[in-house]
């Protein structure tokens, strides 16, 4: 078992760069979770780490050693793919046997490690007969995860290993995958587009932008303190609603573009008083005040009841940009009603507006 | 989805087949039957008066040593033909696989050897090992090997065979790199974590699923053995010397055209077609059963 670690990590595919310079420390154990969207070069850093592509520049370190110049298979990880890549023409159990037979195992032991792998995941004996051809989604996946352990390695890299499951499946995998890493206690890097699944799985994210990290921590500092404007964006479902904003000149409300504004805490925003930013206001933060104490009118445009929540969508004043309002329980309620609502003071997320980095105090 | 035309007019879709149905049974089906009749006819030298033989025409052939030696020969011509025409475009397709930069020059100049007619290629192959002459027979000669295959039987059965895959290589190749190219590279990153170096990789993983395209090539490379190098063996050798390169399409030729003896030579045809059959037959009897993706 090892740590790994990212320094400087740059990768570029002729003259166009597409990561810029990654540095991340994963503990041992860690199970790390590298989100961002489709293109933004998630798979391009783990496959990186696995040494499937040449790293142009930095370090990546797995234990105590540098792997920039060693082969994949002198790493000692493992990697699941996103098409699971089980090789069609051998059966289950040769499928997870090959890496062992490579490494001269004796074929006691690559039947012990093979029977324990299976065992764990409830492959059973005549699923081991099989070719991958006549297996379930969701069978191919978990002999792909028993691949993957049968080899005990150092490290488990995931590049999207639950996207070709339909949405059941892909829930219960989830929990079978995060269960796994809790019981063999291997680091593991998880690549996701899905936040969802990031939030879930990872003891941290690194959340990735256009190759850059935009963001690295646990997934509730993430979804408390999102630190640029494209994590706030990013984590939460449904998404934040980000409204251009300006900080009053008394540096103690914040006047949203059409016309309202809500109470910030106290003296906190001092500095920035009058300076245009970006409220980000989370949709299951709001809440249905009396009208005297309110600040904020939502006119109601379209009313989703979910049966636990109901989502609000509305505008405020005579802004046009629409928001998301997320409420708890069914609510009564109709197409262009106005809603007196509020957000907690220390709820509301400033964003500089340029920059769109975070304002703190 | 079904998409199958429905025609009104109940002729039209005759009329559309007529052409390939024509040309189908006069250059195909009414030769072959000819052949079938023929091969049971006894025929005199000037071609005035036939006499139905039964099988005699066979029984004679299997008696006939010339016949078992040419009968050798071919299967000797078409193994290695196959064998050496697999190997290299197998070969080549492997480096053209890794290769990026300029890949479709390499691509296209590999091809070329196809476009050439076999007794061009026949020819070429020829002047290069001509005894006197030929630039490889030097080479050879400087090498201490002498080398004349209009003597040597061996020699002259090497150069048929370099001729005849030479030409043969870049169809090969070509099914090869596409085979190849519809492996998923997740495959090999796969069988590279699991510590696979690239002769295990390409061992284990590659060649195992390029089986199906490796057995429809070795039948298609033994037909074209049998049947399509008539043309190299015409130029180069003539079947000599000494009959040592006699194969099987030529020696029809030869007794039919020049021996006269149309009989036997029809039976001879027969038999290659009963040949030729018997291949496609285990063609598609086999090809879509190993078929792993
Ligand atoms: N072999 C390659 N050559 C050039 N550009 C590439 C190559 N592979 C990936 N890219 C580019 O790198 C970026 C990141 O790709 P990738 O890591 O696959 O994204 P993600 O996995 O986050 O969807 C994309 O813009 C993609 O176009
Ligand atoms: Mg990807």
């Amino acid at each position: 078992m090892a740590g790994i670690n990212l320094r400087g990590v740059v990768k570029a595919y002729g003259k166009t760069q597409v990561i810029h310079g990654v540095d991340c420390t994963i503990a041992d154990g860690e199970f790390l979770v590298i989100v961002g969207p489709s293109g933004c070069g998630k798979s391009t850093l783990l496959r990186m780490i696995a040494g499937l592509e040449i790293i142009t520049d930095g370090e990546i370190s797995i234990g105590d050693r540098v792997v920039n110049d060693l082969e994949p298979a002198e790493r000692d990880i493992a990697m699941v793919f996103q098409n699971y890549a089980l090789y069609p023409h051998m059966t289950v159990y040769n499928n997870m046997a090959y890496g062992l037979k490579i490494r001269g195992l004796a074929k006691a032991d690559i039947d012990t490690r093979v029977r324990k792998a299976a065992e764990i995941l409830a492959l059973d004996d005549d699923l081991l007969r099989r070719t991958p051809r006549q297996l379930s989604g969701g069978q191919r996946q978990r002999v792909a995860m028993g691949r993957a352990i049968v080899r005990q390695p150092s490290a488990f890299l995931f590049d999207e290993p639950l996207s070709n499951l339909d949405a059941k499946l892909r829930v219960q995998m989830r929990l079978e995958i995060k269960k796994l890493q809790q019981n063999l206690g291997i680091t593991s890097v998880y690549v996701t587009h899905d936040q969802v699944e990031a939030m879930t799985l990872g003891h941290r994210l690194m959340v990735l932008n256009g190759g850059v990290v935009e963001q690295i921590g646990a997934p509730i500092e993430l979804y408390e303190h999102p630190a640029t404007l494209f994590v706030a964006g990013f984590i939460g479902s449904p998404a934040m609603n980000l409204l251009p904003a300006r900080i009053g000149d008394g540096g103690d409300r914040v006047e949203l573009s059409g016309g309202d504004s809500l109470a910030l805490p106290p003296g906190r925003f001092a500095a920035h008083a009058g300076q245009t930013v970006t409220a980000g206001l989370r949709p299951e933060h709001f809440e249905i005040v009396t009208d005297d104490q309110s600040v904020a009118r939502l006119a109601v445009d379209v009313v989703e009841q979910l049966g636990a929540d109901t989502l609000v969508h509305g505008h405020f004043g005579n802004d046009r940009g629409s928001l998301t309002v997320r409420l708890n329980g069914t609510q009564n309620l109709q197409a262009r009603q106005v809603l007196p609502m509020s957000v907690r003071p220390e709820l509301i997320h400033l964003f500089d507006a340029d920059s769109g980095r975070r304002l703190e105090s | 989805m079904e998409k199958r035309v429905v025609f009104r007019n109940p002729v039209l879709p005759y009329l559309l087949l007529a052409p390939q149905l024509i040309v189908t049974l006069v250059f195909f089906i009414w030769p072959a039957f000819q052949a079938l009749k023929q091969s049971v006819l006894l025929e005199d030298p000037f071609g005035l008066r036939s006499r139905f033989v039964w099988l005699e025409n066979f029984e004679y052939l299997f008696a006939n040593a010339q016949y078992l030696d040419s009968l050798s020969i071919t299967a000797v011509f078409s193994v290695s033909v196959a064998a050496l025409a697999l190997s290299v475009a197998l070969y080549l397709a492997v480096q053209a696989d890794r290769v990026v930069k300029a890949a479709a020059v390499y691509k296209t100049l590999l091809i070329w050897p196809y476009a050439v007619a076999p007794a061009v290629a026949g020819i070429l192959w020829l002047l290069m090992f001509n005894p006197t002459l030929g630039i490889l027979a030097y080479a050879l000669r400087s090498l201490g090997y002498d080398w004349n295959h209009q003597v040597n039987g061996d020699q002259a059965m090497v150069l048929v065979v370099v001729a005849a895959a030479w030409k043969q290589i870049s169809y090969n190749f070509l099914f090869f790199l596409a085979g190849m190219q519809a492996i998923p590279r997740s495959l090999i990153e796969a069988a590279a974590i699991d510590g696979a170096g690239p002769a295990r990789r390409f061992w284990t993983i590659v060649f195992p699923l390029l089986t199906p395209t490796t057995f429809f090539l070795l039948v298609i490379n033994i037909v074209y053995a049998f049947f399509d190098t008539f043309g190299i063996i015409h130029a180069v050798t003539q079947g000599g010397p000494a009959g040592a390169t006699n194969i099987l399409v030529y020696k029809v030729f030869n007794d039919g055209f020049i021996g006269l003896d149309l009989g036997g030579s029809a039976a001879q045809s027969v038999i290659l077609m009963a040949i030729v059959i018997g291949l496609t037959v285990i063609q598609f009897r086999f090809i879509e059963r190993k078929v792993h993706y």
